[in-house]
């Protein structure tokens, strides 16, 4: 009997010493970046791409006061209300003294130069595909943004997803995987692919997700609930959306769908973002949209 | 006491579920005049818009009298299209925010920056594609200034 409860305990502690093992977060050194150099002037269309500006800009940013990155943005979900915290050049109250490697740590780990886990809410699930280079780029980017000293808000969110070290447990299940569709495609859909997966991470509002918050990746862009609990993010491959591929890089230029409707929400804001790229990426999201499979 | 409450409250939502439907598929003749609007907006902007993007030759004459269209919608004063309780959260069959009638609302400000897109249009809209074009941005941009804060997601 005893024998059996030193097992117990011995397996016990085993399983957390592993499970923080596993949830521990993961950072990159300065070394793994030792050859990376940033060109901010590249960095800009990343920076788009990416649609930094949609959630870190001030509530009612317009246009050049989108780059600055103050934050504040609520974001309403089944766990709580996250607030996009400040991003800007300052050194207190944004990431103005952040190492390239702390902001590829921040970006694709989902970690922070403290070593605590962000909150999936921030899209680090999707830019961990990004290409490191076009991230070095961004980094070299952000740094010619103004800076702003509006503290970072907390975020309201209740127990027990407070606890941030579950976040670890949360990305071993579902900050996993490469790219929705490893399936040969021409030159043009990988683009919009690597554009949509990894930068623009369509998939955060277009995808149904399950219980804990990740995303079916079986129902890629399928469509779902509108996290501020009214209404539907639509279902966007091809035969729900039923669009051509000039009216998707339309749309994504000047924001009317094919009735001539405008765009509204947070959609509102991609677009701005999409405007700002070469003709050619609307293209090639549009092709990327265009081959996905239909799902309901 | 608390029943003779619960049963009241039971019958007052009733009756307002009752009076919400009375009026068949629309409902409300508020709802369905701001609503009609919005599709007079929409249709002569996707004149204007199908010779932005190419899908249809430019004619002036025609870009002209969709302006003015705009213009004229534009200038609808808009007391009566929106009474108290026809937002999402009380009535079916719309997607009117309850924002658009909470203290701080821009909506009647972000109409005006319509009139003067509008405006900017109609002055322009006969003097060539690149001309129209350029004037149609400001427009669109204030119609998406408001769904951003004030239109709910479809259904």
């Amino acid at each position: 009997m005893r024998g059996l409860v030193r097992l117990l305990v011995i397996a016990f502690l085993a399983a957390g010493a592993a499970g923080l093992a596993l949830t521990r977060p993961i950072q990159i050194s300065p070394d793994d970046v030792a050859d990376l150099t940033g060109d901010a002037a590249a960095g800009e269309a990343v920076f788009w791409a990416a649609g930094c500006a949609s959630c870190h800009s001030a509530d009612d940013a317009e246009g050049e006061a989108r780059l600055i990155l103050s934050g504040g943005q609520a974001f309403p979900s089944d766990f709580g209300t996250f607030r996009a915290p400040n991003i800007s050049t300052d050194p207190t109250h944004g990431i103005g003294d952040w190492t390239l490697a702390e902001f590829l740590t921040a970006v694709q780990n989902g970690v922070s130069p403290e070593g605590r886990h962000y909150y999936p809410a921030f899209p680090y699930t999707a830019y961990r595909l990004a290409d490191r280079q076009d991230l070095a780029d961004l980094y070299a980017f952000m740094q010619t943004l103004p800076a702003s000293d509006a503290p970072s808000q907390a975020h309201d969110v209740g127990f027990p997803f407070s606890i941030r070290r579950a976040v670890g447990g949360w990305n071993l299940l579902y900050a996993r995987g490469g790219f929705v569709s490893d399936t040969p495609v021409d030159a043009q859909i990988a683009r919009g692919q690597y554009l949509a997966e990894a930068l623009a991470h369509c998939g955060e509002c277009h995808t149904p997700r399950g219980a804990l918050g990740g995303l079916d990746r079986t129902r890629w862009l399928a469509g779902a609930p509108d996290p501020s609990g009214r209404g539907t993010i639509p279902n966007i491959t091809p035969g729900a959306l039923g669009w051509s591929a000039n009216d998707i890089t339309a749309y994504l230029t000047d924001g009317f769908t094919p009735e001539f409707d405008v765009a509204g929400g947070h959609m509102r804001s991609v677009i701005l973002n999409m405007a700002e790229l070469p003709e050619t990426d609307r293209a090639a999201l549009s092709a990327y949209l265009l081959a996905l499979p239909d799902a309901e | 006491m608390t029943v003779t409450r619960i049963a009241i409250a039971a019958a007052l939502s009733s009756a307002v579920a009752l009076a919400a439907s009375a009026g068949g598929h629309g409902g409300n003749p508020a709802v369905d005049a701001r609503q009609g609007q919005f599709q007079l907006m929409s249709l002569n902007i996707g004149i204007l818009g199908n010779m932005a993007r190419g899908n249809t030759d430019y004619d002036a004459e025609t870009a002209q009298a969709a302006a003015n269209n705009l213009l004229a919608i534009s200038q609808l004063d808009q007391r009566f299209h929106w009474p108290e309780g026809t937002d999402n959260a009380t009535i079916e069959n719309t997607r009117a925010l309850p924002a658009i009638w909470e203290d701080g609302s821009r909506v009647l400000e972000i109409w005006g920056e319509f009139g003067t897109a509008s405006e900017g249009l109609a002055g322009v809209a006969g003097d060539g594609l690149d001309a129209m074009r350029a004037a149609l941005g400001p427009v669109g941009a204030s119609c998406g200034s408001c769904h951003d804060d004030y239109r709910a997601s479809a259904n």
